[in-house]
């Protein structure tokens, strides 16, 4: 089951590199603590017309952790600040073996997360980067 | 060997359990360990047969319980040494003890006081004070740690001045496993009528503590760490500083009488037990304490010694791992904390269990050193009684098969 919840591809996530962990001028910075492991992910973001224009991130956390914010640095630019909320809500879902929510397009990699499911005591781990999108955001 | 460690090990029903298939291999008893069945027959003894509240009635359970509890109380005073029963409170544990210390001593701080604690405390022996330090204004004092987090006394005649009112200090780490040379410090404490206050949650499931001999004003630990119930431990206080002590809680079965307009608490150390108190659990600590001092705990102790030397030996060969603590050869707790590059903590813990290896992973709750030594969290491995060479070796087997899976 373990070898599923760290499958290649979260694996291959969480050790991706992008060009650039921080924004020149971000229009907004957040850093947020998991407050059980003292998991920590800074992020920078730029918006524009409500749409996320650019985001970096810095992230000290578990492989859950740098996947999660992978994911969302890869599916970021472009998307709605009033779609944020219910990308978290998608995230939740897949964590809860919920149904309700179906990402929208270019967000199919939340997925990858339903192992997860099995596991509450890393919901958090996953969530981390999700929350402080949200909170960035706002 | 084996037939005394097995001998151990039967009376543990909980080593019975399997986790995901596989033997437990329980390696995170710094935060919580098991009962052996002697302590778990007597709780279940208790709410059998003679179930009721203490001190107040008359009937023949009351009778009963009151008799067990009371036996509790010595049971603890006879683990530590200490002058009688009148020096043992029970309370819900450390955390609950420590409170109950900074809100008694801390109404006498004022800004020109000083309380000195130590970096390696758990945030249950530091919060307290960090808070009761801010409402009054006292200053708050820390005693530094070398680049493995053990206790920096270099400075100590300079941190304890005649200002210090307070001393809070571990007996032993939990997250570095030093246990805490106390010789210079007590004396120290006393020249300057400084209390010390020492924090005991990791050094009591060693073993009796002599509390005499360590200089000590208040001892403090819990019974969940030292083979014992959840929910229930124990503070001393030495001579009659336990009566002296203003009430952190107030209700019944701690006064004397009560108008309208005013109380009278006891004179006794019973006023600081407000309350039911946790009957079942007190008996079943008193159990746990006594079963702990029956063992052979020379042979225990050199077991644990060879257990940690193994794992933390076999830690060292590999690239990329630190290991907190004192060095190789020195005194330490049966625990070893280390980080290893590119693994995080959680995920070692994750593949750990599914080997049906059981560590703890995170800051141990206490944040201030792990900032000071630049690191979030750490991997801890921690023995007990009933540990042996296949839960060393499970572990060692374990975070090989973790770093081949997270590399």
């Amino acid at each position: 089951m373990n070898s599923t919840l760290y499958a290649a591809e979260i694996k291959a996530l969480a050790r991706r590199r992008f060009s650039s962990d921080c924004l020149t001028d971000p229009d907004h910075t957040i850093t947020v603590d998991n407050p059980l492991c003292g998991d920590c992910i800074s992020m920078d973001l730029h918006i524009q017309d409500q749409h996320i224009h650019a985001l970096a991130h810095r992230v000290r956390g578990c492989i859950l952790c740098q996947a999660s914010a992978a994911i969302i640095h890869t599916a970021i630019a472009g998307t709605p600040v009033s779609e944020l909320q219910f990308i978290h809500n998608c995230m939740l879902a897949v964590l809860n073996s919920e149904s309700s929510c179906t990402p929208p397009s270019g967000w199919e990699k939340l997925h990858l997360f339903t192992p997860v499911a099995n596991y509450k005591s890393r919901h958090e781990c996953v969530l981390l980067p999700f929350r402080a999108l949200l909170t960035a955001s706002n | 060997m084996i037939a005394e460690q097995h001998a151990i090990r039967v009376q543990f029903p909980i080593l019975a359990r399997k986790i995901r298939g596989q033997s437990l291999h329980y390696l995170d008893n710094a935060a919580t360990t098991f009962s052996p069945q002697v302590v778990i027959d007597a709780i279940v003894e208790f709410e059998c047969s003679y179930r009721a509240n203490v001190h107040r009635g008359l009937h023949s359970l009351a009778t009963e319980v009151t008799e067990a509890y009371c036996n509790a109380r010595l049971r603890a005073a006879r683990f530590l040494n200490a002058a009688g029963p009148e020096e043992i409170v029970f309370t819900s544990g450390t955390t609950h003890a420590m409170n109950m210390l900074a809100n008694a001593l801390g109404q006498t701080l004022g800004r020109s006081d000083e309380v000195l604690v130590s970096l390696t405390e758990h945030h249950s022996a530091f919060l307290p004070w960090q808070q009761i330090c801010q409402r009054t204004g006292a200053a708050l004092r820390t005693i530094p740690v070398d680049a493995a987090g053990c206790l920096d006394f270099s400075d100590l005649d300079e941190l304890i001045t005649e200002r210090t009112r307070i001393i809070v200090l571990t007996h032993a780490s939990n997250v570095t496993g030093e246990i805490t040379d106390f010789s210079d410090i007590a004396s120290l404490a006393r020249s300057q009528n400084a209390l010390l206050i020492v924090d005991g949650a990791q050094m009591a499931a060693q073993g009796p503590v002599d509390i005499g001999k360590l200089g000590a004003d208040f001892y403090a630990f819990s019974g969940h760490k030292c083979y014992g119930p959840t929910g229930v431990g124990v503070l001393w206080g030495r001579g009659d500083s336990l009566a002296r002590l203003t009430p952190f809680a107030v209700g019944g079965g701690m006064v004397e009488s009560v108008t309208l307009e005013r109380a009278q608490f006891l004179h006794s150390h019973l006023k600081l037990e407000a309350g039911t108190p946790p009957i079942g659990q007190a008996i079943g600590l008193g159990l746990a304490l006594e079963w702990l001092m029956e063992q052979d705990l020379e042979t225990k102790a050199r077991r644990d010694k060879h257990l940690i030397d193994t794992v933390i030996g076999r830690l060292r060969e590999r690239p990329g791992v630190q290991i907190l603590g004192p060095a190789p050869g020195q005194n330490r707790l049966p625990l070893c904390s280390f980080a290893i590059s590119h693994c995080h903590p959680h995920d070692i813990s994750q593949l750990l269990d599914e080997r049906g290896v059981a560590v703890r992973a995170g800051h141990h709750c206490a944040q201030p050193l792990m900032k000071q030594l630049g690191l979030s969290a750490t991997t801890r491995a921690s023995l007990a009684i009933f540990n042996d060479q296949t839960d060393a070796d499970a572990l060692l087997d374990g975070l090989d098969y973790a770093i081949g899976e997270l590399s």
